[in-house]
């Protein structure tokens, strides 16, 4: 390195700046691109070794009959795609999952709302309603399974009695095909609302209380207030958090498993079950990985409308 | 805004109203708002309450077809204690504390390596390393879990504990939180290390690292939570009982003793207490964390 400096200096005699300077900045630049590597390079090995390869290889496995028991490498084209958009067990998960998404997504952004518009009045004891709104956030979803399987019991559950007294006959929460995907929402949304709350809470704790002192002057009210200054400045976050709780809602699985298996009558099984029982049940690995790869492909539309979305906004 | 204030109120009667108007709103408001914030809250808090309850009840009063609050024959230790003496529950809390850990370490380091290189250094190919590392935020793990089984069975790793770990050190996602941060700090803290000619690795040590103890802690707080209630994953990776994190053993426990509902809260309310009782101590940490983590994640 030190031979290459001294180049430089003798092949630039004229400039009157400090040719030690241009040397050393060169001299930098090249050990910068080495240094930027070097930073990199812990993470970037990771990276290649358990994502990049496992979504080539996955690729490459959705593309040959592949299975469990015995390894099968010949490529076998694209027929594992052709026989899972043929298969209706494919198509019912994917719808599964699709309404899993769509009827979670509007209680867990809208109760988060309220929730935090709710605190943002300035309660007392804050700490308590944020530690009871968002404490079950921090559970496994094995705890929070355990604890709705219990409550949604037909027989001794807690809810069932409760619906008793007013003469409500029992309900097959987990039981009922009609009312299972139901009861997966309503002990998702005790689980993880808590996590949009907390970013519509922190959103709304960063408008200025300026605008809400010259509001409250004009002579506006709570409600005129919240729906003139709060909502509007919380646009961008509850785009974001829609658009967060879709991704996660697709990607719907473990509460499911653990609390129905997909049952009853395959009524709650996502698409994550579907492959999961393809790959591990049916040991068929490439008919599975070639049904992850068009469940990759909804994500990345989804992806790309929130990126067609987002920027269209910041523009 | 002073102005328009002394203008409108220059009766002195209305000036009075002025200040009494919105107060007297809020506090009819605020009573609303209490109630059906403390509504929500029992709502949320019933189901912890409801386990607790059957955790302390003998497995006849858990399972008469009466359900009480009060138990009739009283409350027990008895769930709680078969729980211990019949399950893995230490060793399994044991793990998901481990695995978690060392998760939660390998991610830091690594995150932050490539964030300050991202965030300080000119370096050819940055450009395409971002893009990369951007587009892969959107890669769902469920997608990921064929091959990498497939992987791990390779490299002989299925039933042990690095099967676990290193699949979930990748947090793309972290690493833009961790260089938005690194971005904010000023450039003239680190010039006069450069004129001293520290290495950048030594920069990064003394200078940027202390500087971002509260990203760091944000980082840390949730990917070990995520870490910690991970299932598909450990679910998938591990069948020996001896390895088993706490989600994975309570779904063997929930199989096991199917209609043991005290043993099964008893089992369940373990489980959630460590990181309940985490909560409680670094509360504002972890709100600060699922804030700054989960918006700056997008």
């Amino acid at each position: 390195m030190s031979s290459s400096t001294l180049s430089r200096q003798t092949s630039q005699p004229r400039t009157t700046r400090s040719p030690g300077i241009k040397a050393g900045l060169s001299l930098r630049r090249s050990r910068d691109t080495l240094n930027g590597w070097a930073f990199a390079a812990p993470f970037l090995i990771f990276f290649l070794v358990f994502l990049i390869w496992p979504i080539l290889y996955g690729f490459y496995m959705s593309l040959t009959g592949k299975s469990l028991t015995g390894a099968n490498d010949t490529l076998i084209g694209f027929s594992n795609y052709a026989e899972a958009f043929a298969d209706a067990g494919m198509w019912r998960s994917l719808g599964n999952t699709l309404y899993f998404t769509v009827i979670s997504t509007v209680p867990l952004v809208l109760i988060a709302l309220v929730m935090a518009a709710l605190l943002n009045i300035g309660l007392p004891a804050q700490w308590l309603w944020r530690l009871s709104y968002f404490a079950p956030f921090l559970l496994a979803s094995t705890v929070v399974s355990l604890f709705f399987v219990w409550m949604y019991n037909p027989q001794l559950g807690l809810i069932n009695d409760f619906l008793s007294k007013f003469g409500i006959a029992k309900v097959g929460w987990l039981n009922d095909p009609n009312v299972a995907m139901w009861s997966i929402v309503i002990a998702t949304l005790w689980w993880t609302v808590g996590f949009n709350f907390l970013l519509y809470l922190a959103a709304m704790q960063n408008i200025p209380v300026q605008h809400y002192e010259a509001a409250s002057l004009d002579g506006a009210g709570a409600w005129r207030q919240f729906f003139s200054i709060t909502m509007p400045q919380l646009t961008p976050t509850t785009v974001m958090i829609v658009l967060l709780q879709i991704l996660a809602s697709l990607k719907v699985f473990d509460q499911i498993y653990q609390m129905t298996g997909g049952g009853p009558g395959g009524s709650t099984r996502p698409v994550v079950q579907y492959i999961f029982e393809t790959g591990f049940t049916g040991y068929r690995l490439g008919y599975s990985a070639a049904i992850s790869y068009i469940f990759f492909g909804l994500i990345v539309l989804v992806s790309a409308l929130q990126f067609v979305i987002t920027r269209r906004r910041s523009v | 805004m002073a102005t328009t204030t002394l203008t409108r109120s220059t009766p002195a009667s209305g000036s009075r109203q002025v200040i009494r108007q919105p107060r007297k709103k809020l506090t009819v408001g605020k009573i609303a708002a209490v109630t059906v914030a403390a509504f929500i809250a029992v709502l949320w808090l019933i189901p912890f309450a409801w386990a607790t309850v059957t955790a302390f009840k003998s497995e006849a009063d858990a399972s008469a077809s009466k359900v009480s609050w009060f138990p009739p024959s009283g409350f027990t230790f008895d769930a709680f204690v078969n729980v211990f003496q019949a399950g893995n529950i230490p060793l399994w809390t044991w793990n998901s504390l481990y695995t978690s850990a060392a998760i939660t370490a390998i991610t830091l380091v690594i995150s932050a390596l490539i964030a300050y290189a991202l965030s300080r250094i000119e370096f050819k190919g940055k450009k395409v390393l971002m893009v990369v590392i951007i587009a892969a935020i959107i890669v769902p793990p469920p997608v990921l879990m064929i091959p990498l089984f497939y992987q791990m069975l390779a490299f002989k790793m299925i039933d042990t504990s690095w099967a676990i770990i290193l699949p979930q050190v990748i947090h793309p996602a972290m690493v833009f939180v961790l260089k938005k941060f690194f971005d904010q700090i000023p450039h003239e803290l680190e010039e006069a290390a450069v004129m001293d000619g520290a290495s950048r690795l030594r920069i990064f040590v003394q200078i940027i690292l202390p500087l971002s103890r509260p990203i760091l802690a944000a980082v840390a707080i949730f990917v070990f939570i995520g870490a910690w209630n991970n299932f598909l994953w450990p679910f998938i990776s591990t069948n020996d009982d001896s390895l088993l994190t706490l989600p994975v053993g309570l779904q063997t426990i929930k199989s096991a003793y199917g209609v043991q509902y005290a043993q099964n809260m008893a089992s369940a309310l373990l489980a959630a207490l460590p990181l309940i009782v985490v909560f409680l101590f670094f509360q504002r940490q972890i709100i600060k964390g699922v804030a700054t983590t989960g918006l700056a994640g997008t």
